[in-house]
């Protein structure tokens, strides 16, 4: 009862709380303006994202103890196992480079006399995955490494499998990414078999891209690879993307109804792999010397 | 003197940052979209409870932190947020009489307005109109406000006599 008593006096000493709250609420307004207008909030969002960063590494901690107990539980048998798994699986992965190294060097050459630009080969690097799903209507995820490390905006996102998404968002000492799947994200694609271009676009669900803009007599089967094309400017060529899953022509629409399946475990990765590709000024570099 | 005045100020904080962290930590696929608001729970009690302490400035800096948590356009939360702990406020001595269906039913109200604010701001920016579910956390957390609230008056009175 006193403790009520004393907030009801204390009431009184709320200055102007309309006037605040509408206050709040303009200043809110105003910076959802700048924000979607243009980034002219980023290094805001970079200050504030420091004083999150504890938070999300205190909320992760439970996931990484989970892991940490699995690992030092592995029973010897187990490790054995996987260990017999892991020497014949880098054995036979030693034998397919062998040939891709082989390959590369032809690719080269005959590149070399179509005089074509010799593709530009980015530096990768391994970045651990923080926080999943902020947000279950928006496909993104946060990885341990930001400003400091160089990352950068729209910096592309793959793992063994694929391609998984690209950066929107750097902190310093984290980065947000968006994947593939999420209904705001679009990938230049080509079709592996023939070099058919066209869009792949996120649906919301993990495990299904749609491609919208394929006419009816396109050259497309179930099956087919997708590959990016490199065309966007963000992600460099060549990466796979989907399999194809579904391809429905349905005679009086302008365009088949296509359907992918992501190549990347999208809901299943803890570590991914960001791509530095070489800048546009390298890239023109070359250009010149060749 | 800061020392008590710390003291009195622990139980928000401390339950405030909770209902942060449960707000990121991440969910299995099938669970994400009943997630409850833990925080605008945490902030319409407290606003309820304590409104010269915790009024709409704090519900705007939480509501900029998550944002900035949850990678959404800078200032969404916080208006939703600073929108509903002003209602709150504005009606706090009636909703602190109200039996606790009534008090439910209340909570439920604000809640679906919190939600539909975060809706509409989509809407605008041309963020894509998720699924019926996406009104699951106005349910599940009027669900859980009964013992969100009796927790809470519970904490906050053994830190009272605690002083």
């Amino acid at each position: 009862m006193l403790s009520s008593q004393s907030d009801r006096s204390r009431l009184a000493r709320i200055p102007a709380l309309g006037l605040r709250a509408l206050a709040l609420v303009s200043l809110s307004i105003l910076l959802m303006v700048l924000d979607h207008r243009d980034n002219h909030l980023d290094a805001v969002r970079r200050a504030i994202s420091a004083a999150v960063y504890p938070l999300q590494i205190v909320v992760a901690a439970p996931t990484r103890f989970g892991v940490w107990v699995r690992d030092a539980g592995a029973t010897r048998n187990e490790l054995r196992l996987q260990n017999s798994r892991l020497k014949v699986e880098r054995l036979l992965t030693n034998a397919r480079l062998q040939r891709f190294t082989a390959l590369e060097a032809e690719n080269d050459r005959l590149r070399e006399l179509l005089e074509a630009r010799r593709q530009v080969r980015g530096e990768v690097r391994i970045a651990e995955i923080i926080a999943v799903d902020a947000n279950p209507y928006r496909h993104n995820l946060v990885i341990a490494i930001g400003q400091q490390d160089g990352v950068y905006d729209g910096q592309a996102i793959v793992d063994v499998n694929g391609v998984v998404g690209q950066i929107v968002e750097v902190g310093l000492m984290t980065a947000q990414a968006i994947l593939i799947s999420d209904p705001d994200h679009a990938l230049p694609v080509e079709v592996n078999r023939n070099g058919l271009r066209t869009v792949a676009f996120g649906t919301g669900e993990f495990d299904r891209l749609e491609l919208p803009f394929l006419p009816n007599n396109a050259d497309i089967r179930a099956g087919d690879l997708l590959v990016t094309s490199g065309l966007g400017g963000t992600f460099p060529s060549g990466y796979p993307v989907a399999i194809v899953a579904n391809v429905t022509r349905i005679p009086q629409e302008p365009f088949a109804d296509v359907t992918a399946t992501p190549a990347a475990a999208l809901n299943q990765v803890r570590e991914v792999m960001l791509i530095w590709s070489a800048s546009p000024a390298v890239e023109s570099a070359d250009e010149a010397n060749d | 003197m800061i020392s008590t005045r710390a003291a009195r100020h622990l139980p928000a904080v401390i339950t405030i940052l909770l209902a942060l962290m449960l707000t990121l930590v991440p969910l299995p696929k099938a669970l994400a979209p009943f997630r409850p608001d833990w925080v605008a729970l945490i902030l319409i009690y407290w606003a309820m409870t304590a409104p010269s302490s915790y009024n709409v400035g704090t519900a705007w800096l939480i509501g900029i932190f998550l944002d900035v948590a949850q990678g959404t356009l800078l200032g969404q939360h916080a208006l939703a947020l600073c929108v509903v702990v002003y209602i709150t406020i504005k009606f706090h001595l009636l909703m602190r009489v109200f039996p606790l269906l009534q008090l439910t039913a209340t909570v439920f109200a604000l809640l679906a307005l919190h939600q539909f604010l975060l809706f509409w701001i989509n809407g605008v920016t041309a963020v894509t109109a998720p699924a019926i579910s996406y009104w699951a956390p106005v349910i599940i957390g009027s669900i859980v406000w009964p013992f969100l609230s009796m927790f809470l008056t519970g904490v906050r009175f053994r830190a009272q006599t605690g002083n």
